[in-house]
């Protein structure tokens, strides 16, 4: 049973696990206690259940796009929507449960990691709702391409640290958050922002998610009188949105799973963020998984047009349902999901965050190639407004080196642009 | 006994001292300096040498060991070479080693592997930052252990009793006391309770117990060498080299700070 994993070690096979220096040792086993403590509490699911419901807006609308089936001209496509959280992704989801269960463990200060700025500004949000002090760390890069949301979490009553070490990315956000926890464990609870890091992290944040999956089954249910859709669709960054939308359809044999990795500009190692591409297993951030590294086990650094797919690292979930087979991972490049943005926001009038465009560009490949009988869910996972800069100047760049003959008009499916960063 | 037991052992047993344990990054600034650096530490007190592994991603270490580490990258230093080094050095220099690790570059040499090459080129003991007892007790322990070579448990002022009895049971070499809630640097003080903590801990565990973080200062190794069997110093002469790089005569300059940071042990004698 899916729910039944990680085994009583954290451990998702061969994967997951507790890698952490001994000072975060205690502080996990107290707060896998707390958590275990949390889930089997009435009061804390009702709460937890009434904010999702009064304040950040579930359940989440299953939308039917039609224009973009009709247009495709195959299977139907319906869209969770996700993006119409509060805060405009699925992060918050997970933000207020361990907000809640910061709380219940007296802790009075959050601090949490963020790339695409989502998991940041849930965490703010959750924060000042809860009355907690917080503070997010973010890469300088992604500060520079998500600044809005640096604005909103500031708002927020955040204090948002840049973070300027390796890549200046989500990876880098997640060390410097590890150092602030080492230091304040004692009062500080740390919101991980997805499916990574140890035991019980990946769990945690799973469990939060599935509602994600089990709302959509029974929407997709009344609308189509079937249980569960013929080929479900996720972006993985590090993986939450797509744990949470997958879990509710694992035993459904019939249903096709698929992750959407960041293709990034080529296949090449530091051009990308597909860990089942170029990656081998390898323990980072307190979790074994499949992670991007050099041979010599030194992390790699990675691409990708989306902040929140740019990480070396996946949950150890995703990494044993990809051994098994359960989940056929793939990747979608920076130039075809930017398409995806673009064609959903004129065939739909939704502008799809990045991330979640990954996941749209893999059931455009699709859609296409299947009769109208069969049903495409497609997590989209957050909405677009704080990637408008981001889609701009990569717009830009590609008409220049379009006009310069560098790259010719991209061929849908990965590999057409493999060349480009030649 | 391993060297390391043996080690101690001399210290405590017939020297009625703690040991001096100073720790290195390898490769910073390039490791044919790093070899001379290591002969100057022995010069001036060392009796182990923590000999550090770079990794990219140093989560357990303050910004002085992560430059160290992103200078000794750029140099293009790999665990081999760090091995490579160590087995040059381990038999000249005549004390023990102890490579200090994240867990990637070991995981991705392959543990058996790793296990193998560690103990050919004369390593003596690993210490893995990111590696508690109960992951190290599946695999890379018992390799380790097969190859005569110590994986060295640490333990932090969080440690609560049931995780002092686990490493009382694995603890193999000695047991590293991190003294700081918080990742590797100088710290302006000591709090009294880490004295505290040590005297206590001390009495429990069947190996010696060394102290590190936040050690900087002669005072600093005084007061700690009154109650453990070793003192570690990292950061502060990792510091000491940076601010000092690319001057004439470090090797002699680094020996001298060593030799500073190390005579308060023969002063505070038991």
């Amino acid at each position: 049973m899916a729910s039944a994993r990680p085994d009583a070690r954290g451990y998702f096979g061969p994967y997951g696990g507790r890698f952490v220096p001994e000072t975060l040792m205690a502080p996990l086993a107290e707060l896998a206690a707390a958590y275990d403590q949390a889930r089997r509490s009435r009061r804390f699911r009702g709460r937890l259940s009434e904010l999702l419901t009064t304040y950040a807006g579930r359940p989440t609308p299953l939308y039917f796009a039609a224009r973009l089936s009709e247009e495709l001209g195959g299977a139907r496509i319906f869209l969770k929507r996700e993006d119409l959280l509060h805060t405009g992704a699925h992060k918050i989801n997970n933000a207020l449960g361990q907000a809640l269960l910061a709380k219940e463990m007296g802790k009075g200060r959050v601090i949490a990691e963020t790339g695409a700025g989502q998991h940041g500004v849930a965490t703010a949000t959750a924060a000042a709702l809860l009355g907690l002090s917080c503070t997010v760390y973010m890469g300088a890069e992604d500060m520079r391409r998500q600044r809005l949301n640096v604005e909103r979490m500031r708002l927020l009553g955040a204090q948002v640290e840049a973070v300027d070490s390796g890549s200046r990315t989500l990876k880098d956000a997640i060390n410097e958050a590890l150092r602030d926890w080492v230091t304040r464990v004692r009062t500080t609870h740390y919101i991980l922002g997805s499916v990574l890091g140890p035991d019980p992290y990946p769990r945690m944040v799973r469990d939060f998610h599935r509602v994600i999956g089990e709302e959509a089954r029974r929407q997709l249910k009344r609308a189509t009188r079937r249980d569960g859709p013929d080929l479900a669709i996720a972006c993985v960054g590090g993986g939450s949105n797509s744990i949470g939308l997958f879990t509710a359809f694992l035993d459904q044999e019939r249903t096709r799973l698929v992750g959407v990795e960041a293709g990034g500009r080529s296949l090449r190692l530091g051009d990308h963020a597909a860990r089942f591409l170029g990656g081998a297993p390898g323990v980072l951030h307190g979790t074994r998984s499949w992670v991007l590294q050099d041979p010599d086990g030194q992390i790699a650094t990675t691409h990708s047009v989306s902040a929140g797919l740019d990480y070396p690292s996946i949950g150890p979930e995703h990494a044993l349902l990809h051994d098994l087979g359960r989940v056929e991972y793939t990747a979608v490049s920076d130039a075809e999901a930017v398409d995806a943005f673009h064609r959903l926001a004129e065939t739909e009038g939704i502008l799809p965050a990045l991330e979640s465009a990954h996941a749209l560009a893999e059931a455009i490949r699709h859609a296409p190639k299947l009769p109208r009988s069969f049903v495409v869910l497609v997590c989209l996972s957050g909405r677009g407004d704080k990637d408008l800069e981001s889609v701009a100047a990569f717009d830009v760049e590609r008409r220049a080196r379009s006009r310069r003959g560098v790259l010719g008009p991209l061929p849908h499916g990965y590999g057409g642009d493999q060349l480009e960063a030649e | 006994m391993s060297e390391i037991s043996d080690r101690f052992e001399i210290c405590r047993r017939h020297e009625r001292r703690a040991a001096f344990i100073p720790f290195l990054m390898a490769g910073d600034p390039d490791l044919e300096t790093t070899g001379v650096l290591l002969e100057a530490l022995v010069a001036g007190g060392a009796d182990l040498i923590e000999v550090g592994m770079p990794f990219s991603d140093p989560i357990a270490d303050g910004p002085v060991i992560q430059r160290a580490a992103s200078r000794a990258l750029a140099r293009g230093v790999t665990l081999s070479a760090v091995l490579d080094l160590i087995a040059r050095k381990r038999a000249s220099l005549g004390v023990p080693m102890v490579l200090f690790s994240y867990f990637n570059p070991i995981h991705a040499r392959g543990l058996a592997r790793f296990a193998e090459q560690a103990a050919g080129s004369g390593v003596d003991g690993v210490l893995c930052v990111d590696l508690p007892p109960e992951e190290g007790a599946v695999e890379l322990g018992p390799l380790l252990a097969r190859h005569g070579v110590d994986l060295v448990q640490l333990l932090a002022p969080t440690s609560g009793d049931d995780r002092v009895r686990r490493v009382a049971r694995q603890a193999s070499g000695f047991v590293y006391y991190v003294s700081v809630t918080g990742t590797t640097g100088e710290r302006q003080r000591l709090s009294a309770q880490v004295l505290k903590d040590v005297r206590r801990l001390r009495k429990r565990l069947p190996v010696p117990l060394a102290v590190g973080f936040g050690i900087s200062t002669p005072e600093q190794v005084a007061e700690v060498a009154s109650v453990a069997d070793g003192v570690v110093v990292g950061s502060a002469l990792v510091r000491f080299l940076e601010e000092r790089a690319g001057q004439r005569r470090l090797a002699a300059a680094l020996e001298e700070r060593v030799r500073e940071l190390s005579s308060p042990l023969w002063e505070t004698r038991r």
